[in-house]
């Protein structure tokens, strides 16, 4: 409370006592202070946040919608302060067609988010260098997260979108002449092994350096936001699987204690424990995927059969849990939708021990082999400065230097009883983001263990009839229940009105989900802010000056996963 | 193959030309993974060591639609992909046969929205649908079964095809020298 006067009073004093601007306390965050200002004031407050009071990280806009108010469109900016562990909540309502003052000058990471604000809600920038569709195919008419626009309402494209870099002003370091000129442009993607399946890029060569880079999103953009608007609470748990497909059981987690956070309940000590487990396994078999498929890119098939045995016996004991190898929907807002047995407690174990070993022999194969450090020390640098203003989180930022770990910095679900450590690298290349992966998985397979060991008794989901069903035995036995689990299904959970920023530390980084509820079984908004995408953002500055081959490493190592960039 | 049994002693056996051929089709499909989300990764575990396709001769993954016969589009098709998916189909040489993988890729899943292709048949033709989200392994390895059935039979459209233009040259041949 304190520090919310403090920093109430200092604004003030910066802004010449602006009265529109008003600073409140958020109710379901401590750590949280939210700021409403007018489109006029954005650029100052941002700039006092970022260059005062340290808010390092733009961690996400969110465009929402309200169509019944008189200021119809509202951006909501998420700045965050590692020091102190504070994040600030902007937001800024605003007329149809009035335009907001970019933040590109100030937070890089503020590019994307801010095109991506433009394609889905027609939220105009002023200054911003190139506010084009991102998501959307570059012949789509309106903007599909307004109310207006109908879920269903598909739009053919005719032909795919070409590219060309912009001619250079005349004296920059960027030769146009036709008769001097040595360049190739090159299109990679977006069916192209080595971009995974779904990335394009267009690239300026040189010989194979590569000059300028462009990438372009969007070629898996199926609609998750919209999809949320229109499904159930428990119904979007199936969306959230195929946001980070490569470990599905963190998104269920991370969403579910969004909604929970809402409720303000916390869900029972064993399901926690359940949750801290299942999303241990699910980041040691992201890290397999991505080290898997990176050795590939490189040439190393060997390694891939290595990692992907290992993700197959986690995968059968997803499958004996709860049903699914992949995408497992395991848990349920108000905690999990099953228990877990002796006999699986025992098998998982055993599998930790596995898994470790995998583990080690990943590390033989690789980390002392020439070609690999070959390929994969010193290329793809990122500075500290630079990955903290793209706004990175997880093992790419760790990589860069900063010690930033959710389950260290804001323990959540016990995280604070376990004994492991948060690794970090200074070097910022490819081969420390592989190593930070490496040890982190070393952790992953301590803190299982002794969740295992710890996991304590009782109920998996709370005993609260508006959130969870009533058991299958009094559903056949009495009307009550039979009643509650009817309405439950029909209407699904209704979290009070209100908006909350929730997040988790996923595999990638920092998972969060910006939900605003306005009490009905539907979510009004729910954005999510994936890891990848402010990732992924810095990629075009990554690779250029660099070799084509080192990108494809660079783009392996940063682990992007479209499910989630695009989503 | 309808062979007539070899002699005990001599390595012959007599055959149709068209059965051989396709006989040796059915057992080198030479894939191309246009993989896009979840289930392009589920596909990666189909060729992966537990599950392991060589088994069925369809190992040899291209990336390059030129060296490839059998696309498997596995994963969601958006509206900015489905151009791409068409010409990725259109670059592949005769005979070529699709296996549609995952109900997205089949219907648009459970993703009835703006950006989602409702199903690839209305870009390409589908010789084989595979259900599931994403479908199991061995749901992927019973489809490339079923569609090494349907070549060995020659009964695939795209086999029918290329025999109605075979009879249309040599019956256009034949008038000619008339």
């Amino acid at each position: 409370m304190e520090y919310l006067f403090q920093l109430e009073k200092q604004l003030k004093e910066m802004t010449s006592n602006d009265s529109s601007i008003a600073v409140s306390a958020s109710k379901t965050n401590p750590n949280e202070v939210i700021i409403t200002a007018p489109p006029s004031a954005v650029r100052t407050l941002a700039k006092i946040l970022k260059e005062q009071k340290n808010y390092q990280w733009l961690m996400d806009i969110a465009g929402v919608h309200y169509p019944e108010r008189e200021l119809p469109l509202e951006v909501v900016y998420h700045f965050f302060n590692k020091d102190i562990n504070r994040r600030v909540r902007l937001k800024v309502a605003h007329r149809e067609g009035e335009k907001i003052p970019s933040l590109t000058p100030i937070y890089k990471a503020a590019n994307w988010y801010e095109r991506e604000a433009f394609d889905m809600m027609g939220i105009l920038f002023e200054g911003h260098p190139d506010l084009t569709r991102i998501l959307c195919h570059h012949q789509f008419v309106g903007h599909p997260l307004r109310k207006d626009y109908a879920a269903t309402a598909n739009q053919v494209l005719e032909r795919p979108l070409e590219y060309q870099f912009p001619t250079a002003p005349k004296g920059s370091e960027i030769d146009d002449d036709p008769i001097t000129n040595v360049k190739n442009t090159l299109n990679l993607g977006p069916s192209h092994p080595a971009t995974h399946g779904t990335f394009r890029w267009f690239v300026e060569l040189e010989g194979e350096t590569i000059t300028r880079a462009r990438t372009e999103i969007g070629y898996l953009h199926r609609c998750f936001e919209k999809m949320a608007e229109t499904h159930n609470y428990n119904q979007i748990i199936p969306y959230t699987d195929r946001l980070n497909y490569c470990s599905a059981p963190m998104n269920n987690d991370g969403f579910c204690r969004t909604v929970e956070k809402l409720f303000g309940i916390e869900v029972p000590p064993r399901a926690q424990y359940m949750r801290v487990v299942l999303n241990e396994l699910s980041r040691i078999i992201d890290h397999l995927v991505c080290i898997g498929t990176t050795s590939v890119d490189m040439g190393a098939l060997t390694t891939f059969w290595y990692c992907f045995r290992a993700r197959e016996d986690t995968y059968t004991l997803f499958e004996e849990l709860c049903g699914n190898r992949m995408l497992t929907s395991i848990t349920r807002v108000g905690g999990m939708t099953g228990d877990l047995t002796d006999p699986w407690k025992k098998k998982c174990l055993a599998h930790v021990d596995f898994l470790q070993s995998t583990v080690d022999e990943v590390d033989a194969l690789l980390s002392n082999n020439k070609i690999w450090r070959g390929r994969m020390r010193g290329t793809g640098v990122i500075s500290k400065d630079m990955a903290i203003d793209y706004g990175f989180t997880g093992p790419c930022l760790r990589a860069s230097g900063v010690e930033l770990d959710l389950r260290r910095q804001e323990p959540y679900y016990d995280y604070q009883k376990f004994d492991f450590e948060v690794p970090t690298d200074n070097n910022g290349d490819n081969f420390a983001r592989y190593s930070i992966r490496l040890r982190e998985m070393r952790e992953s397979c301590k803190i299982i263990r002794q969740a295992l060991e710890k996991m304590p008794p009782g109920p998996t989901q709370v005993n609260n009839p508006l959130i969870t069903l009533p058991p299958k035995k009094q559903v056949y036995s009495n009307i009550e229940a039979l009643m509650n689990h009817f309405m439950l299904i029909i209407d699904g959970v209704k979290p009070p009105k209100g908006d909350i920023y929730s997040y988790t530390e996923a595999a990638n980084g920092e998972l969060g989900f910006y939900l605003v509820s306005d009490g009905t079984g539907k979510p009004h908004r729910l954005k999510v802010r994936p890891p990848c995408f402010a990732i992924y953002q810095s990629f075009e500055e990554v690779i250029s000056g660099g070799l084509i081959a080192d990108a494809v490493a660079t783009l392996g190592q940063m682990n992007v996963i479209a499910g989630e960039l695009d989503r | 193959m309808k062979t007539l049994s070899p002699l005990d002693d001599v390595p012959v056996f007599t055959t149709r030309i068209a059965d051989f051929v396709n006989w040796s089709r059915k057992n080198s499909l030479w894939p191309l993974p246009f993989g896009t989300a979840c289930c392009g990764i589920e596909f990666m575990a189909v060729v992966g060591s537990h599950y392991d396709v060589s088994r069925f001769g369809a190992e040899v993954v291209r990336f390059s639609p030129r060296q490839s016969d059998l696309l498997i589009v596995a994963g969601t098709i958006t509206e900015k992909m489905a151009p791409v998916l068409k010409n990725i189909y259109e670059q592949m040489p005769d005979p070529k046969w699709v296996i549609s993988m995952g109900v997205c890729a089949s219907s648009g899943g459970f993703y009835r929205a703006y950006h989602t292709v409702q199903g690839i048949k209305s870009l390409i033709p589908v010789d084989v649908y595979v259900p599931g989200c994403p479908p199991a392994p061995e749901s992927v390895i019973s489809a490339i079964i079923k569609l090494q059935e349907k070549i060995f039979k020659g009964e695939t459209p795209q086999q029918k095809l290329l025999e109605r233009r075979r009879a249309a040259e040599l019956s256009s041949r034949a008038a000619n020298e008339a």
